[in-house]
């Protein structure tokens, strides 16, 4: 694989997103009338008026009951299981905390696995419970970034949505087709699908081998797609049942970020204004690019101390350090978290790549929906920031930033230095959380480090040395996934109700530009200083005391 | 300005100002400003743990206390931006308080009352609705509106214009303003103003900043420098945790210095004077604004309305051009219409001799016998008879023709229609019964003017003209000036609904007036500037008051808002971006003992980590005095659209907000080295 082929690879996404785009816009617009026909029929029959638009407080209040709903019957699920049927290979209940942290995981799109799936988990926990959340988490997070979007672009007091019938659009005419779609491409590929327990087979030399199986190709499909990242088997699109061949790499690699593409050209159409949306795209696109460098550069160069070559570790040879690379940076940018290579095993700086993805909140696409609203904080800091300079009040699209906005803001900017910080300051003090760092130094430290800024981050992906299993993480681990997820949904949600209850100015050659390449420098600068920077120190202490130390020839 | 209240100057401004940067200290008025508040108690915090370990004899006790006494001239520092904004304010409220009287003044019982039963009363006890009598040589001693007589009254102590102004009962030049001197003759006034409530006590109110409330913009600001100290809190406080984990011991006092150093002081510091200069130098330009949210708001006026009479165009029209009758000379017509307008004084026939004497080369003296004739009502001709029976008449072209008894030629009245169909005044000249040509009066539009609209304009702010004539002259003087729409044969209710109109649309607008008519819609724009000539409901509707009574003002006072806002986002861009060299100043100094590799980190080759820290701690509080001036001053707007400004400043205090420092720390860094101070 040559530099022409990742070209390639985001070009065919930029298409694949810009069409997705027109789509995804017709059906939360319900522009379709045969599909709005349909949605009416579901909706009414669960008792929901799907024109009946929500004001901010009614949204969020509706995002978090269906999510608590979802988390308790997961919750239900998972520790129930040994008594439930579709269970071939006799497993039983989880065990509480454990239930606990793998149940927030699926509800807030993180899909963090403390578990191992094909060892704990019932064939009826993946089905019903697993990939029930992957699809309804996804649409939850479509749904809000959709919602954020009418405030933001809509006209003054149009509401920001119903959201029973934005997520019901979403599962049922985005994710749901993509995911058939690509299921069937999988399976053609040689992913399992099917509901027969493992295989037990008896090897050339006599020994008993289990083989587990079961329907995995439908749930892989929905975890990319819908950036939720949880695989059915433990080390996730590694394994060669999940990830069979470089065809179905690449196709699942385009469907991480597929939607999160799609939701900046969407946020553009329903701007009536294409520019804003490929300046989000512009913003997005180079940092992804440029952290995708620098990992590329690394594994490809090797790591001097193992010899000449890529460095090989903890990867599989059928895709080697070009396609690891590509997957690292892809699935860390958008909240995915589904991994096709180790990244414990990444060089130092790659890693710090993949963390800093996580730890400036997911902006780099992100997750599905998640990708865009988190962006769009961050447009609201910089405009506010930088738009005085140009002697008016800071707006966006016509909107002026106030002091609410900027209140909301800050609150939804906390979550991520309380989450990975705070908490994971709690994490290398508390003896009984030290425990599970297996390496010493400054790699174990990336260890916890990689771990809170998944989890905060929604992300899922996890350095692998580390002990998530202990009582200590999955709880603090939980925590942190609700911060990251629900801190950041209310108070954006706040703020494009705020927004919306604006009127719209139109733009004059006074107005600050949104789009543009000095409004792109302008949003990565902010992303890069006020979200990376803030994790400077430790990240000093981790991967960049790791790597100094690797240079003079000290490893850990 | 000449005539504007006197400037302090800082050699008259410093001592006072040294004085409140130490009372400022009081951790009531510290808590306003959560950044210096916040660096004041790390700053008491390192204070007293280096003097712990100075009498404990622990080391490192001197380095800790040099360090703690950079974080306390950081707080003075920002103390003293404050005090020297609001010093300048006070110094102008003191010129302003000198002119506030006390003493008696000679009360009425009614408006009619006789004067001699006028009752001695001081001026403390006088109430609003209460009648004085003021006569040449009183000072008048509160706000009030005149119902009787006429006066010169000597504004000078308010709007330092020396010149006397008349102040008459009834019509739009009624109202006096407290502190001003009766020059001639005598006025009837009825108090408008509470004790204490008049237009000098809420003028040296504000200028001294008493009553300065915090406006929406620098309320969002402060929130978000509050925000990001709070992130920045997170990090320090959490870093022994990692460090720890590392083996490493970080010193209190240094955690204490790097998190001053990472939250924004500079522009913390800074908040308060820039907002303070804002307002002191709409003062400069004579304006007083009544809230601090007006000036916030005059950055951000879309639309403008402007009045063409004074503000688009001079006052008077003006002879533009003489168009001779087919088979004239062109002199005949010019000596014609100079003689014709030669005895009148209006601005008019003085700009038709103006315009003939050129046309002639020469001047024409006045004949001794001549006799001239008035303007009438009736007659709507003004003219001059000489001795010999000659008669020159000029005027309007019906008066003309009835009476010659005579038509223009056809060619003549052509010219005729075209000069009023450009939206100008065509007069007739006639030398006995004969019509020798067509005088062209038209609106002459101030010089410079039309440049300025262009400017508005690239500054993305549409001007409307606001105007009585009749739509076709205001759409000729419109497109002459360039302004971008007009409002023809306005009425004070088509004023309202046009600014209603522009707000649906999401637009602010600024306007000005003068007349009680005018009231609803100064209430009703975003931006109301009352001429201070203007009626007391003018003024009281408006939310700035303009001591000069110049409507041009306006463009001045939208300024004035955008330095304000350019002032406040360039030094907050600058604050954040130094971070970025704060943090490679310090972290290798923290981390190094632990993991020498991160000596890379050192980019800028700090000597020791000793001296790295107070490098960048001295560095902090060096660029917050360092800044003082351009806060006070302002960052100069020049008009040009939002994108072109964006580019110009992002590249000045963005970009040179991240490379400055690096310069900055390391020069700290030799010179304390040099000095043998770390």
């Amino acid at each position: 694989m040559t530099l022409v082929s990742y070209v390639l690879y985001f070009a065919t996404l930029t298409a694949l997103g810009l069409g997705l785009a027109v789509w995804m816009q017709r059906v939360f617009e319900a522009r379709i009338p045969a599909l709005a026909a349909i949605d009416r029929v579901v909706l009414r029959s669960a008792g929901v008026d799907p024109d009946r638009q929500m004001n901010w407080t009614a949204y969020a209040m509706a995002v978090l009951v269906f999510n608590l709903a979802g988390f308790v019957l997961l919750y239900a699920l998972l520790r129930l299981q040994g008594y439930l049927p579709l269970n071939p290979d006799g497993i039983g209940a989880m065990s509480p905390d454990l239930a606990f942290n793998t149940a927030i995981s699926f509800v807030t799109n993180t899909n963090w696995q403390a578990y191992s799936g094909e060892a704990q988990l019932s064939y009826l926990s993946q089905m019903a419970g697993l990939t029930v959340q992957n699809f309804v988490s996804a649409a939850s997070g479509m749904a809000v970034g959709v919602a954020v979007i009418r405030g933001f672009t809509g006209a003054k007091d149009s509401g920001l949505g119903n959201f029973w019938a934005d997520m019901t659009r979403a599962t049922l005419w985005i994710l749901l087709p993509l995911s058939i779609l690509l299921a069937l491409f999988l399976a053609q590929q040689g992913v399992p699908q099917t509901l027969m327990g493992a295989v037990h087979s008896t090897g050339v030399e006599g020994a008993q081998q289990i083989i587990p199986r079961g329907p995995a190709a439908a749930q892989i499909a929905i975890k990319q797609l819908g950036t939720n990242g949880g695989g059915f088997f433990g080390v996730n699109s590694a394994h060669p049942f999940e990830n069979p061949t470089v065809a179905s790499d690449l196709a699942q690699c385009l469907s991480i970020l597929l939607i999160p593409v799609a939701f900046c050209f969407l946020f553009g159409a329903m701007a009536r204004d294409r520019r804003q949306g490929w300046a989000i795209f512009a913003t997005m696109g180079i940092l992804l690019l440029a952290g995708l460098a620098v990992v590329h550069f690394y594994e490809v160069a090797g790591n001097p101390s193992l010899g000449l070559g890529a460095n090989m570790e903890g990867k599989e040879a059928r895709f080697g350090a070009m396609l690891s690379s590509l997957w690292a940076a892809s699935t860390t940018a958008a909240s995915n978290g589904s991994v096709n290579a180790m990244h414990d095993s990444f060089m130092p700086l790659s890693g710090m790549v993949l963390m800093v993805f996580m730890q400036i909140g997911e902006v780099v696409f992100g997750g599905v929906g998640s990708g865009l609203y988190g962006m769009l904080l961050y447009c609201i800091i910089a405009v506010f920031l930088a738009g005085l300079m140009v002697g008016r009040t800071p707006e966006y699209l016509g909107r002026k930033i106030e002091a609410r906005e900027v209140t909301l803001a800050v609150v939804a900017f906390l979550s991520m230095p309380v989450g990975i910080l705070v908490v994971g300051a709690l994490a290398v003090t508390m003896p009984s959380a030290v425990a599970a760092i297996q390496d010493p130094g400054p790699h174990g430290f990336s260890e916890v480090l990689y771990a809170y800024s998944s989890a905060t981050g929604n992300n899922g992906s996890a350095f692998g040395g580390f002990g998530a299993g202990l009582p200590w993480h999955t709880t603090a681990i939980g925590l942190v996934m609700i911060l990251g997820r629900y801190a950041m949904i209310v108070p954006l949600l706040a703020i494009a109700g705020s927004l919306s209850r604006k009127t719209r100015a139109g733009a004059t050659a006074g107005t600050f530009p949104t789009h543009g390449p000095l409004f792109v420098t302008l949003l990565i600068l902010t992303v890069l200083i006020l979200g990376a920077l803030t994790f400077f120190p430790v990240l000093a202490l981790g991967p960049i005391a790791e790597e100094t130390a690797r240079a003079a020839g000290q490893s850990f | 300005m000449s005539n504007s209240i006197p400037t302090a100057t800082m050699r008259d401004l410093a001592p006072e100002a040294l004085r409140q940067t130490f009372v400022k200290l009081n951790p009531r008025g510290l808590a306003r400003n959560p950044v210096i508040f916040t660096t004041a108690i790390v700053a008491v915090m390192t204070t007293v743990l280096s003097l712990r370990d100075i009498f404990g004899g622990t080391t490192g006790g001197w380095q800790a206390l040099h360090i703690s006494v950079w974080l306390w001239l950081c707080v003075l520092f920002a103390n003293f931006a404050e005090a020297l904004a609001e010093g300048r304010g006070k110094a102008r409220a003191d010129t302003l308080r000198a002119t506030k009287t006390s003493g008696y003044v000679k009360r009425l019982e009614g408006p009619q009352s006789a004067f001699d039963v006028a009752l001695l009363t001081p001026i403390d006890e006088l109430r609003a609705g209460q009648f004085v009598l003021v006569e040449a040589g009183d000072i008048i001693p509160t706000d009030g509106e005149a119902v009787r007589g006429v006066a010169s009254v000597n504004e000078s102590a308010i709007t330092g214009e020396s010149a006397p102004v008349i102040r008459e009962a009834g019509g739009d030049r009624s109202s006096v303003t407290g502190g001003t001197t009766v020059v001639s003759d005598w006025l009837v006034l009825r108090i408008t103003a509470e004790p204490g409530k008049s237009f000098l006590d809420r003028m040296i109110a504000m200028v001294e900043g008493a009553e300065r409330q915090k406006t929406p913009n620098e309320i969002a600001l402060n929130i978000l420098l509050a925000g990001l100290t709070l992130i920045f809190l997170f990090v320090v406080v959490t870093l022994p945790a990692f460090a720890n984990f590392a083996g490493l011991n970080i010193p209190v006092v240094v955690l204490g210095a790097l998190f001053v150093t990472l939250i924004p002081t500079t522009i913390g510091g800074l908040l308060s004077a820039i907002g303070i200069a804002g307002m002191d130098r709409l003062v400069k330009f004579n304006v007083i604004a009544k809230s601090g949210r007006a000036v916030e708001a005059a950055g951000d006026v879309d639309t403008l309305l402007l009045d063409k009479t004074g503000t688009i165009t001079f006052g008077n029209r003006m002879a533009d051009a003489l168009i001779p009758a087919p088979g004239v000379d062109m002199a005949v017509l010019a000596e014609a219409a100079y003689l014709a307008s030669l005895a009148d004084e209006t601005p008019e026939g003085r700009s038709i001799v103006e315009k003939a004497r050129s046309l002639l080369g020469r001047d024409i003296a006045l004949p001794g016998d001549a006799a001239p004739v008035e303007f009438t009502a009736q007659t709507r001709l003004s003219g001059l008879d000489l001795a010999d029976g000659t008669s020159f008449r000029k005027g309007a072209i019906d008066a003309v023709v009835r009476l010659t008894g005579q038509s223009p030629a056809t060619a003549l009245a052509q010219d005729i229609d075209a000069i009023a169909r450009s939206g100008g005044t065509p007069l007739l000249v006639a030398k006995g019964m004969t019509i020798l040509g067509a005088v062209h009066l038209k609106d002459v539009v101030k010089p410079g003017v039309r440049e300025r609209f262009a400017e508005l304009r690239a500054m993305g702010i549409r001007t409307v003209m606001i105007t009585g004539d009749n739509p076709l002259t205001a759409a000729a003087i419109a497109a002459e000036a360039g302004v971008d729409d007009f409002l023809a044969e306005a009425t004070p209710e088509m004023k309202l609904d046009l600014i209603r109109r522009e707000q649906s649309g999401g637009r602010l607008v600024a306007m000005c007036g003068d007349g009680s008519n005018d009231a609803p819609a100064l209430a009703q724009a975003d931006v109301g500037v009352a001429m201070n000539a203007g009626t007391p409901a003018a003024k009281e509707a408006a939310n700035l008051i303009d001591l000069d009574s110049d409507p041009t003002k306006l463009i001045e006072i939208v300024m004035v808002g955008k330095e304000l806002l350019i002032s406040r986002g360039s030094l907050t861009t600058f604050s954040i971006a130094n971070d970025v060299a704060k943090y490679f100043a310090i972290l290798p100094a923290l981390f190094v003992g632990a993991y020498p590799g991160l000596g890379v980190l050192n980019v800028m080759g700090l000597a020791s980590p000793n001296s790295a820290i107070l490098s960048a701690v001295i560095f902090n509080a060096l660029i917050l005095i360092a800044l003082v001036p351009l806060a006070l001053r302002g960052v100069k707007y020049r008009p040009s659209s939002a994108a072109v400004l964006l580019r110009r400043n992002l590249t000045i205090y963005g970009l040179g907000g991240l490379i400055v420092p690096f310069f900055g720390i390391k020069a700290i860094d030799l010179a304390l080295v040099a000095l043998h101070l770390a």
